[in-house]
């Protein structure tokens, strides 16, 4: 519990430090008071304003109220679109979380199974096969990949649509594309170029952590105890694996929120991605600055969320032995 | 002959290799029966531990049996398929391995694990094995079994961890048990413990016992029959005490005669012959006579280590590993400093070498001055100079990636202690004073076995011509034959060029050989501080006593 606790802090101290960042964005990029007014505002107009916009707070007080407004959920407006910076963002994260989702599921399901196999037997054909698989899967660029998926089964095949997000559906108050066909057949390809590349990386951390555990002591003692393989490789070896594997899918998903910017584009997919590219365009301060917090927080809670499972997998953490 | 549990005829394994096979193992006859502990001795390289793996049927990728028999109550175990001799394993064999702390799986409770193996092995429902579990832990000798059930193996000490391993292999009550080095990595008094607890179990279960060891006392206190092996063969057998008192073996008999006898100071080591080599000369160099006195002396020395939060708010605890109220080595005298593991041996001898700063107290040095004075660069780099260290793994104190020369000729330079085209003719002299080749120094690290590496930390500890030496456990890592010859290195090295120096060891037998005062220290206090013979002959304190008491014996018999 205590190591939880300290988590918990030390995660809203990184948040703090974001917040900092995002805040002096802000102070760097131009006066916000010339961009609001005209040439014709008199030097009293001007103050006035600054006065009533608290531009004139000390630095410290200026920035604990941008805190106080982002724990609100107020960004402030964009500049590019006029609108409010978390109203826009709360309707592209579907689509990203969409994506995020659905290639991690499968990534998950496809490189546990693979990497455990690999692991066990090394040498056989199957297991090469995979093993080559995997590699091209975390060389290849995703937006070769990309481009490549929408030749065959768009234009050559004309399986699947190759832009685009399909048809929403509200199924227990959540409303997403993955409950039509439409929408599943849009999302499909952008899901799998996402996944190659998580697939490979997973499968093959699996795989060297099998390899040592393997050689463990406690692995040969379970042999000599005489318990069958089924036990040994998924009752023993497969949870010691677990520890550096959570921390990779931790960090793998994360950089899937932010950073899917490319696969984004490829396929058209108005997600978080496509946002930050627009945002970077059109030098849209609030925007980037509202965007670098949601990444920090998708990176604090998904590393809160791998520590409390080291706990959940590790007594030794539980215990402070470690 | 139905008595005869296990036998192995004329068994043979190797390892292929695309150089040609290697044989770890030639034509070995074996037997076990029922009721009796049978020990497997030799120095590492042996193959003993390959006999038991064979038997257990877990040889190491790419070693297989290619020739004889290994029968189990007349059962060709070779010919059985990877199936049919994983039915056995746990139900007609179990084995127990070297180290408790890494044989339990560390993220299941033992009981789980426990529960998990009776359940399979003896065919019982869950509940019906947990409480199987509990018995069998008692069995065993662990107090509270029902509550440390639900424990997890770091909960364990090293003890009562290798006690659940041996409830683990005695799960499916087999009939043979290959016990690999079990007590290897206790201390003695532990190790006393656990192996009463084997001998118990083998006599109330006729069990089988192949006790697979480096170490002469503990076949003799435990083994009733044993089997040296030296380079894969078989090179005497016989009853444990007519083996160890009257070997027929040239091989045998330098074994026996390798181990430091913990009743006695040998000649050898007491009084080792003066060599000199070319470069004694130049290791003497700048050694003004010192005289007698205190080269370093410690004072109300404490160390006291931060322990872990107990809750967010509260206050990190400390833990004093050493206490000591003052200690001192005098010019020229070999301190021996010995006690069980977490008793502060090795703390306090870093301390004494200002590795490692102690948390109240000082250290004074004869030519130094207190530490806490010694400031400036270069009264710190004289200190270094002075006081050098020999540690316990020879594999991991040398830098895998520098040539031998490099190691040694780097210390000479970053002291300038020769001119730069002097180094290779000292690193050469160096090395052959030491007893290695001079063309060593052009081989890296990993070309060496491990007595020849701890000669080359040796050589690189003298290479800066120091005054005082810190040996921590310097032969634990190594076979008993190389641990002569390095004991006998130090002590000639010692006599020859004067050097003060203070041994640290849980081995009470080497400490008897090396030392001429010898601290024991138990829980960071030191308990008894005397001449060493007269502390060996008449110890005066309790823990001294029930030291010496537990300490295997080769020769008591």
């Amino acid at each position: 519990m205590y190591f939880l606790l300290a988590r918990l802090f030390q995660a809203t101290v990184v948040m703090l430090c974001v917040a900092l960042v995002g805040f002096l964005v802000f102070q760097f990029v131009g006066d916000p008071v010339l961009s609001l007014v005209g040439q014709e505002t008199t030097v009293e107009d001007r103050e006035a304003l600054r006065e009533s916009l608290g531009l004139n707070d000390p630095i410290l007080v200026q920035y604990a109220r941008y805190v106080m407004n982002a724990v609100q959920g107020d960004f402030g407006i964009s500049y590019s679109f006029n609108r409010d910076v978390s109203e826009m963002i709360a309707d592209r994260l579907p689509a990203t979380v969409e994506l995020v989702l659905l290639s991690g599921v499968f990534s998950l399901l496809l490189a546990i199974p693979a990497g455990i196999y690999t692991g066990i037997r090394r040498k056989g054909g199957i297991a090469q096969t995979i093993m080559t698989i995997s590699i091209i899967g975390v060389s290849i660029p995703s937006f070769l990949l990309g481009i490549l998926l929408i030749l065959v089964f768009s234009v050559w095949l004309n399986w699947l649509p190759s832009f685009g997000r399909g048809d929403l559906a509200t199924v227990f108050g959540l409303r997403s594309s993955l409950f039509t066909w439409n929408g599943l057949s849009h999302a499909l390809m952008p899901a799998a170029v996402l996944c190659l590349f998580q697939l490979g990386v997973i499968l093959r951390l699996i795989r060297a952590e099998m390899l040592e555990v393997l050689r463990t002591d406690y692995i040969r003692f379970a042999w000599a105890r005489g318990l069958p393989g089924k036990r040994v490789y998924f009752g023993h070896a497969l949870k010691n694996t677990l520890v550096p594997v959570v921390t990779a899918v931790g960090l793998q998903l994360s950089s899937l929120f932010a950073f899917s910017i490319i696969t984004e584009l490829v396929f058209q997919w108005p997600g978080m991605g496509s946002l930050l590219l627009h945002a970077i365009g059109q030098s849209d301060i609030p925007l980037l600055a509202a965007y670098l917090i949601f990444v920090g927080l998708v990176f604090t809670i998904s590393n809160l969320i791998v520590d409390g499972v080291y706990v959940l997998i590790d007594p030794r953490i539980r215990h402070g032995a470690l | 002959m139905i008595d005869i549990l296990c036998e192995t005829k004329d068994l043979k394994i190797t390892f292929p290799h695309r150089l040609g096979d290697f044989t770890a193992v030639h034509s070995l006859d074996l037997q076990v029966r029922r009721g009796e502990i049978v020990g497997l001795i030799g120095e590492s390289g042996a193959g003993k531990s390959t006999v038991g793996n064979a038997i257990m049927g877990l040889l190491s990728h790419p070693g297989q049996v290619s020739g004889g028999r290994i029968e189990l109550g007349g059962e060709n175990l070779v010919d059985l398929s990877d199936a049919a001799m994983a039915r056995l394993r746990g139900r007609r064999i179990g084995m127990i391995f070297q180290d408790p702390m890494t044989s339990l799986n560390p993220l299941m409770t033992v009981g789980g694990q426990l529960t998990e193996s009776i359940a399979l092995l003896q065919d019982v429902g869950v509940a019906q094995a947990r409480q199987m579990a509990i018995e069998r832990l008692d069995g065993v000798g662990i107090p509270d079994p029902a509550r440390r059930m639900d424990q997890y193996p770091h909960e364990f000490s090293g003890g009562m961890r290798q006690r659940v391993v041996i409830a683990l292999a005695m799960a499916g009550d087999p009939d043979l048990l290959i016990a690999d080095e079990p007590t290897t990595a206790l201390d003695v008094s532990v190790q006393k413990q656990v192996l009463d607890l084997i001998k118990s179990i083998c006599v109330e279960r006729s069990l089988g016992v192949i006790l697979v060891t480096h170490d002469m006392g503990v076949i003799a206190e435990t083994a009733d029959r044993v089997y040296v092996m030296r380079h894969g063969a078989l090179v005497e057998t016989g009853p444990t005490a007519q083996v160890i008192q009257t070997p027929s073996q040239r091989y045998t008999k330098e074994l026996i005669a390798a181990i430091p006898s913990i009743e006695r100071r040998e000649e050898r080591f007491r009084n080792p012959a003066k060599k000199t080599g070319e470069i004694d000369q130049w290791l003497l160099q700048g050694h003004k006579d010192e005289g007698s006195g205190d080269y370093v002396t410690a004072s109300a020395l404490t160390k006291d280590f931060a322990t872990k939060k107990k809750s967010f708010w509260g206050k990190a605890g400390t833990f004093r590993a050493v206490d000591i109220p003052g200690l001192n080595i005098k010019r020229g005298e070999v301190l021996g400093l010995v006690g069980e593991s977490g008793s502060g041996k090795s703390t306090l001898g870093r301390m004494m070498t200002g590795l490692i700063p102690p948390s109240s107290g000082e250290v004074t040095y004869g030519d130094h001055g207190p530490l806490t004075d010694v400031r400036s660069r270069t009264a710190r780099k004289a200190l270094r100079r002075d006081v050098q260290v020999v540690f316990q793994d020879p594999y991991s104190s040398l830098n895998s990636r520098m040539r031998v020369d490099q190691i040694l000729a780097e210390p000479i330079r970053f002291h300038g202690l020769a001119d730069h085209h002097d180094i290779p003719r000292l690193v050469g002299a160096l090395l052959e004073r030491v007893g290695l080749a001079a063309e060593a120094g052009r081989k890296f690290p990993h070309q060496f076995s491990g007595g020849q590496r701890q000669r080359i930390c040796i050589a690189r500890a003298l290479s800066v011509r120091p005054r005082f030496l810190l040996c921590d456990e310097p032969t634990s890592a190594l076979d008993v034959s190389i641990q002569a010859d390095m004991l006998a290195l130090l002590m000639e090295l010692r006599r020859s060029l004067g050097l003060t120096m203070l041994f640290v060891s849980h081995d009470l037998a080497v400490v008897r050989q090396m030392s001429d005062r010898v601290a024991v220290m138990k829980q960071g206090e030191i308990v008894e501080c005397r001449e060493a013979e007269a502390l060996y002959d008449a110890p005066e304190n309790s823990y001294t006593r029930m030291l010496l008491d537990t300490a295997p014996r080769a020769t008591r018999h």
